[in-house]
């Protein structure tokens, strides 16, 4: 019972000391994690993000189909989400060679004129600057054995595996520096599994914001309904990071909770 | 082959610490029982059992497989009562089947 107490004191010592940071020392980034199981595109999400506000020719890592292919987690700084450069009078400053026609409306944003102050009260609303942490796969187990599967020789398969259990670890650790969590779950997959359970519950008592997007919504056996169902406690953003389908809503819900 | 399991009562999981709860649940499911826990594990010793399970993974022993039923909100919402918590060796065990008050699981010995 005295464990339970001890837990108790932490978890409210937890919320207290989560609250004054954000009433006195707010931070300029907030530090998002993309979390979920492997395979789930988190990678895709990071590159989708990173292409639609930064650059479009910067990857923050690669997506192949092999399970654990992210077994560290890479973090990338400054990623300003501004959703106020697609609809107001913008002119944007579009990559080299491009036409004006297919720029990104999101990426080097200029205003025509000079804002007044109840428009940069409202942009300020509407923009949140972000570090993306893109973090390996979590699971409870890691086999050689899928990895040959994909065709990697037992050397490398064994080595990938070992590497693939430390990135787990790392994603958990990561845990102690997030500020809020993009939770991604396959659509095509059951989504009420220990692994996302656990995840969601361990959010839930740091008091971690989080949206659970439900990728691969382009896929024909895809079904978001379920996990809308599953975890309806939370807000479900269904999403295809690879075609970038429904991302504005998803960066809607997050400029709205990770602020 | 048998398949051992050892189904744990609240009062001795009570008694124990976080870091022992945890060393007695890897210890049994490495030597191939499937551990079933009366009043379970919180999601944050959930998680420092993945954690710890991925610093035992080897070839042997590719890991757990791990079910339970989500945990109740307690007295004002702070306090959460954790339910029942099912742990096995990930070449042995298989959840085919849960809900939030269902678990339906394979166990297979190879």
């Amino acid at each position: 019972m005295m464990g339970d107490e001890k837990k108790l004191r932490k978890r409210r010592k937890g919320f207290l000391s989560r609250l004054i940071r954000v009433l006195f020392f707010r931070k300029i980034s907030a530090k998002i994690g993309i979390y979920g199981p492997p395979n789930a595109g988190k990678t895709t999400l990071a590159n989708r993000i990173i292409h639609t506000f930064v650059d479009e020719n910067i990857d923050i890592g690669i997506s192949t189909e092999i399970p654990h292919e992210t077994r560290r987690a890479v973090r990338h700084e400054g990623i300003l989400i501004d959703l106020k450069a697609k609809s107001s009078p913008y002119r944007a400053c579009g990559v080299v060679g491009r036409s004006p026609t297919v720029q990104n409306p999101y990426l080097n944003a200029i205003p025509n004129s000079p804002p007044s102050s109840t428009q940069r009260l409202q942009e300020a609303k509407a923009k949140l600057k972000i570090d993306i942490v893109d973090t390996p796969g979590l699971a409870t187990k890691i086999d050689f054995h899928d990895f040959m599967a994909y065709g990697l020789d037992e050397a490398e398969a064994k080595k990938r595996a070992k590497e693939a259990t430390e990135g787990v670890i790392e994603a958990i650790k990561w845990l102690d520096d997030i500020d809020g969590v993009v939770l991604l779950m396959d659509s095509t997959e059951d989504p009420y599994t220990q692994t996302n359970i656990v995840i969601i519950g361990n959010l839930e008592a740091r008091g971690i914001p989080m949206v659970i997007a439900a990728n691969k919504i382009d896929l024909v056996d895809a079904s978001p309904q379920r996990i809308i169902d599953a975890f309806p406690q939370h807000p479900v953003i269904p999403i295809s990071a690879l075609k970038g389908d429904n991302m504005e809503d998803l960066y809607e819900e997050m400029a709205r909770d990770f602020r | 082959m048998e398949i051992k399991m050892d189904l744990i009562s609240e009062d001795k999981i009570i008694s124990m610490t976080s870091i022992e709860k945890l060393r007695f649940v890897l210890d049994g499911v490495k030597a191939g029982k499937i551990v079933i826990l009366e009043g379970g594990l919180t999601s944050e010793e959930q998680m420092k059992l993945i954690e710890l399970t991925m610093t035992e993974v080897n070839e042997d022993f590719p890991g757990i497989e791990m079910s339970g039923y989500p945990s109740k909100k307690g007295f004002l919402n702070l306090r959460r009562k954790t339910r029942l918590t099912v742990v096995g060796p990930a070449r042995v065990m298989r959840t085919i089947r849960r809900d939030r008050d269902l678990i339906s699981a394979l166990i297979s010995a190879i």
